[in-house]
């Protein structure tokens, strides 16, 4: 549902860019107030969520094994890191899944067809997956460039390793091309199949619109509509130093990639985008599989109403003593004398 | 009770396209067949449970309290503190759907609320609209509906087609847990008086008389006698079983549904061979007489209530340690749960194979193994004489139940002990198995028999595995670990796989066990001609 | 109320934040003024009417495309001059077109290149006209 009011959203988004500054001129708000006002949203949106998350307890130890336990019969080979059961275990498993994201390599595809139920290779989702977060991640990184002077080496390696094949001025970006590629499978993905459409709120077109249009006019910025980037360069500057300056002659273009970026920051910290640091505090992917070894403390734990067996014994004394079953006190008449 | 269509008719049902209409659009219907009976009143009185009434899921009025909705959304804040999983799994899914065909529910109704995503979405659109600003701000647009009768029906309903068997979590690139979150919407549910018949039952049951079936200790010991009578009938050997004896080695825990219905009986004769040709000094117990805990599916409190019994009776016998039953849930319980609910068991010992010397390490904090480690460590060390082939005319393939694989990662062990006591043991597909494997379609307390209809639809993958090797292999037995199982299984298995039996490992195990100074054996524990006996059986008539 | 695994949690905020937080505190909050580009070379000065072969607004965003469009004519088709929107004509050459009056890379092209950190591969093939640094000319008046 609502993948065309997120469209219209986002839309909406740039065009109140452009009706901002080309009609109202509102290039310091655009240009500065709108960017400081989002990172900080960010920031304190992420402590604020993080700490939420921090004040809820754990209370049992549930990972969810993906292998083989660990046990004390060593011809039993365990699985170390689908199955960790020791604090540099789990930290391979998390980073696995950080890093590679090992859960969705597992995906497979599930069909109804000639009276059977069969499953079948899906790995699309995984490649998309994984080619979306990276080249978002390069493109990330490389604009350090705009926030940074001098600019760090290790920004200018990763321009120079994502231009690698020199193509077209200045040099094609791999990352340019593979994020507007994934995201695009992201967007048509949930689109075509029908039940991920079914399950798809606004938000979810919502980000990969927003990050789409983030792409289309970064990229449009560099190849085809020229911009000054030393122009860009002191606004960013002014902001990461914090002597904020809005140079003349930004177009119009760059001003919407600006409020798009910043509209991303803002939104972050209250959207599902917060996967990304709640991964880390997976109760089923965080903690070892080491229950049996280590006690886990319940931290809220409070005392409850059992049935003891003085209770259970109480009722059934009689029917256990005829059953010959041992009882912890006799009965008062033995039962052959309470039958006379 | 409600018709259940034939096998193909069903399977030819099945369309896993979603309607037309969005999903909070869909009311929720009640098909005879689909959901489970309310709980009786007296039940939920015996364990002090809220707002106990007669009610019936098809009412139109569920007689709720009238602060109905204050309850629930209080329990909700209370738990979204008390439980980092909800509160993270409330926020962090992202809808990719890696989950939704993962779910053998949704693979055998085709019903898109059955996607797991969608299941917790039922409940998320809650939160969101009672504990997030966007929610609030943006409603429907922005995924929050209203907590109304409508909805809570809702989540009655789909919250009990949920087998918490947390399939789906290991696909989840976040670890997000439907079953945590079935758990916590049960918990919820039970705030006002909900629960089904087959589970508050057996919880009520449980807490009095120790265990789900309400089996009188008397009972308790007459079958557990009579299981011997058979053994001795056909074996010629007697095991002498004691019960609540102070100064035992070892407590033996179980669920009881092995002590009460077939093929799990067999399960529970195979026990007591084997600890009796073992000469184990161990004891069962009437009290502790269930290892089972329907109180999981209820609520945490209620789950720990009636696990008590289990280090309470240990300490009051005097054993060193406890070894426990096959059962699923039974294992999550006592692997995850247990010893954060009553330990630590300082007046335990670290289990120590009295047979083979060998030191469970890793149970050094619950001080509980597993039957099965237990008899694949005899087997290791060469304890036990076997004879798989009093098993060849069974060929077997394992099926591993939920709790034991995704919450323990208990794979190889009942393996190894299978291919020692069988000689022909064949898998299913990986898809299928190990930590992908399925439901039986009728775990957490919802093997009733009103609910046939969905047993039979969330039994599907499972039921297609298994048809793919009785077809291809010839497989006509499917072994399992759990209690729940061995419940469930046989009526599936006549459903979608006519053919095939279900037995327990252990009575594998009492099959192939040979025993000192057993008579030529020329039956199964089931009374059936062994291999290569056919006739035998014949000259005695 | 109670913060749970407040250790890592802490732990784990203050490396992301070190990381998000990067730009402000790498530059420590100095101002960075823009590049000037000098344009006060021997032959510019010299020149009467101080144009280049296109804007400057142009030529600030895109004279890679200008010096790309020259390279292809000037290596497949042999075009080895350049007519400007004015009207001039042009050697279509860096080192024998921009760089007779842009004589000072240091102080012209590297000006805007290091300050956003590009590395153009002009000068892989090209050969910079040889510029007097300052080393060198305090060198020259010590003599």
């Amino acid at each position: 549902m609502g993948m065309k009011f997120a469209l219209n959203v986002v839309l909406g988004l740039a065009l109140f860019a452009i009706v901002g500054v080309k009609l109202l001129g509102l290039n310091y708000l655009f240009g500065v107030v709108i960017p400081y006002l989002a990172v900080t949203l960010f920031f304190l949106g992420f402590i604020h969520r993080i700490f939420m998350w921090a004040r809820s307890a754990v209370p049992f130890r549930i990972p969810t094994t993906g292998g083989q336990q660990y046990s004390s019969l060593p011809w039993v080979k365990s699985s170390k890191f689908d199955n960790p059961h020791t604090k540099w275990g789990v930290v391979v498993r998390m980073a696995l899944e950080v890093l590679v994201f090992r859960s969705l390599f597992r995906n497979t595809k599930m069909l109804k067809r000639e009276g059977k139920i069969t499953y079948h290779w899906e790995k699309w989702l995984w490649i998309a997956a994984l080619a979306f977060h990276y080249s978002f991640l390069v493109i990330f990184l490389r604009h350090l460039r705009f926030f940074t002077d001098p600019v760090p080496g290790f920004v200018q390696f990763l321009e120079k390793a994502d231009s690698f094949f020199e193509m077209a001025l200045p040099g094609l970006l791999m990352s340019d091309i593979v994020l507007v590629a994934a995201v695009t499978y992201l967007l048509i993905r949930r689109i075509i199949i029908p039940q991920v459409k079914y399950v798809s709120l606004p938000a979810d077109y919502f980000v990969l619109f927003l990050i789409l249009g983030l792409g289309l006019t970064g990229i449009l910025m560099r190849y085809f509509w020229r911009v000054d980037i030393i122009k860009i360069k002191e606004l960013t500057m002014g902001l990461a130093t914090f002597h904020p300056v809005v140079p003349d002659g930004l177009s119009v273009i760059f001003y919407m990639h600006l409020f798009f970026v910043s509209t991303l920051f803002a939104y972050f910290p209250f959207s599902k985008l917060m996967h990304m640091p709640g991964v880390f505090l997976s109760p089923t992917r965080n903690l070892p599989n080491d229950t049996r070894m280590r006690r886990h403390v319940n931290p809220w734990d409070y005392p409850v109403k059992v049935h003891t067996y003085e209770a259970y014994e109480e009722e059934f004394r009689e029917k256990m003593v005829e059953a010959g079953i041992p009882v912890e006190k006799p009965l008062e008449k033995p039962v052959e004398q309470q039958e006379e | 009770m409600a018709k259940l269509p034939k096998s193909d008719e069903l399977f030819q049902s099945i369309d896993h396209t979603p309607p037309e209409k969005w999903w909070m659009d869909v009311p929720v219907e009640f098909r005879p067949g689909t959901y489970c009976y309310a709980a009786k009143p007296q039940y939920l009185e015996t364990v002090d449970m809220p707002f106990p009434r007669e009610w019936r899921p098809t009412d139109e009025d569920w007689k709720l309290p009238p602060n109905w909705r204050e309850i629930f959304l209080e329990g909700m804040r209370e738990r979204l503190e008390r439980f980092r999983t909800f509160r993270v799994f409330m926020d962090i899914c992202v809808r990719c759907g890696a989950c939704a065909d993962k779910c053998h529910f949704f693979i055998g109704s085709g019903d898109p609320k059955n996607m797991p995503v969608l299941r917790a979405e039922l409940l998320r659109s809650i939160y969101r609209r009672y504990f997030t600003k966007s929610g609030k701000l943006f409603g429907r647009t922005g995924g929050a509906r209203d907590l109304d009768e409508e909805t809570f029906k809702e989540l009655w309903y789909y919250f009990f087609q949920c087998t918490e068997c947390r399939r789906c979590s290991v696909f989840c690139p976040y670890g997000i847990d439907t079953a945590e979150i079935t758990i916590i919407a049960r918990e919820l549910i039970n705030l006002l008086g909900c629960n089904i018949d087959w589970i508050m039952g057996p919880v009520a049951n449980c807490y009095r008389t120790g265990n789900h079936l309400g089996i009188q200790p008397h009972a308790f010991r007459d079958m557990i006698e009579f299981f011997c009578d058979e053994i001795e009938e056909v074996t010629g050997i007697r095991p002498e079983p004691t019960f609540n004896r102070k100064g035992a080695e070892i407590l033996f825990v179980t669920p009881s549904g092995d002590v009460f219905a077939d093929p799990g009986t067999y399960t529970c004769m195979g026990y007591l061979m084997l600890f009796h040709e073992l000469g184990l000094d161990y004891t069962w117990s009437t009290y502790a007489s269930e290892g089972g805990n329907f109180g999981f599916f209820t609520s945490h409190d209620m789950a720990k209530r009636l696990h008590y019994k289990i280090y309470a009776e240990a300490k009051r016998l005097g054993v060193k340690y406890i070894i426990g039953g096959e059962c699923g849930h039974m294992w999550r319980l006592i692997h995850q749960y247990l010893n954060t609910f009553w330990g630590p068991p300082d007046f335990l010992e670290v289990p120590v194979s009295p047979i083979t010397g060998t030191k469970f390490e890793h149970a050094k904090s619950t001080k509980m193994i597993h039957v099965v480690e237990f008899t694949a460590d005899l087997i290791k060390h060469g304890k036990l004489k076997l004879d798989p082939s009093r098993n060849d005319n069974r060929i077997v393939t394992f099926h591993d139940s939920c709790n034991p694989a995704r919450a323990m990662g208990f794979f190889e062990e009942p393996r190894y002990v299978l291919k020692h006591v069988c000689n022909n043991f064949v898998e299913m597909p990986p898809e299928t198995t190990r930590e992908q494997t399925f439901c039986c379609g009728a775990g957490s307390g919802l093997n009733t028999d009103e609910y046939m209809e969905m047993r039979m639809r969330g039994g599907l993958p499972r039921a297609n595995a298994v048809k793919y090797v009785h077809e291809k292999f010839g497989v006509n037995t499917l072994a399992c670990i759990c209690a729940i199982d061995r419940a469930v299984f046989p009526p599936l298995m006549d459903y979608w796989v006519p053919g095939v039996d279900v037995a327990g490992l252990h009575e594998l195990v009492g099959n192939a066990l040979v025993m000192k100074g057993e008579k030529k054996r020329t039956t199964d524990l089931r009374g059936e001609p062994l291999p290569g006996m056919e006739d035998v059986e014949d000259e005695d008539l | 109320m109670r913060i749970y695994n407040a250790k890592p949690i802490f732990i784990g905020l203050v490396i992301f934040f070190g990381f998000a937080t990067f730009p402000f505190w790498y530059n420590g909050g100095r101002a960075a003024p823009p590049p000037e580009p000098k344009l006060d070379t021997p032959v510019i000065q010299k020149l009467e009417k101080k144009e280049c072969v296109a804007s400057k607004d142009y030529m600030r965003k895109s004279h890679m495309d200008l010096l790309n469009k020259w390279r292809t004519e000037a290596v497949r088709l042999a075009n080895r001059y350049y007519v400007s929107a004015a009207g001039n004509t042009y050697p279509a050459s860096l080192q024998r077109g921009c760089m007779k009056c842009h004589s000072n890379k240091t102080e012209f092209c590297d000006q805007c290149h290091n300050y956003i950190g590009l590395t153009p591969y002009c000068w892989d093939c090209h050969i910079p006209p040889k510029q007097v640094t300052q080393t060198e000319q305090v060198a020259k008046k010590g003599e």
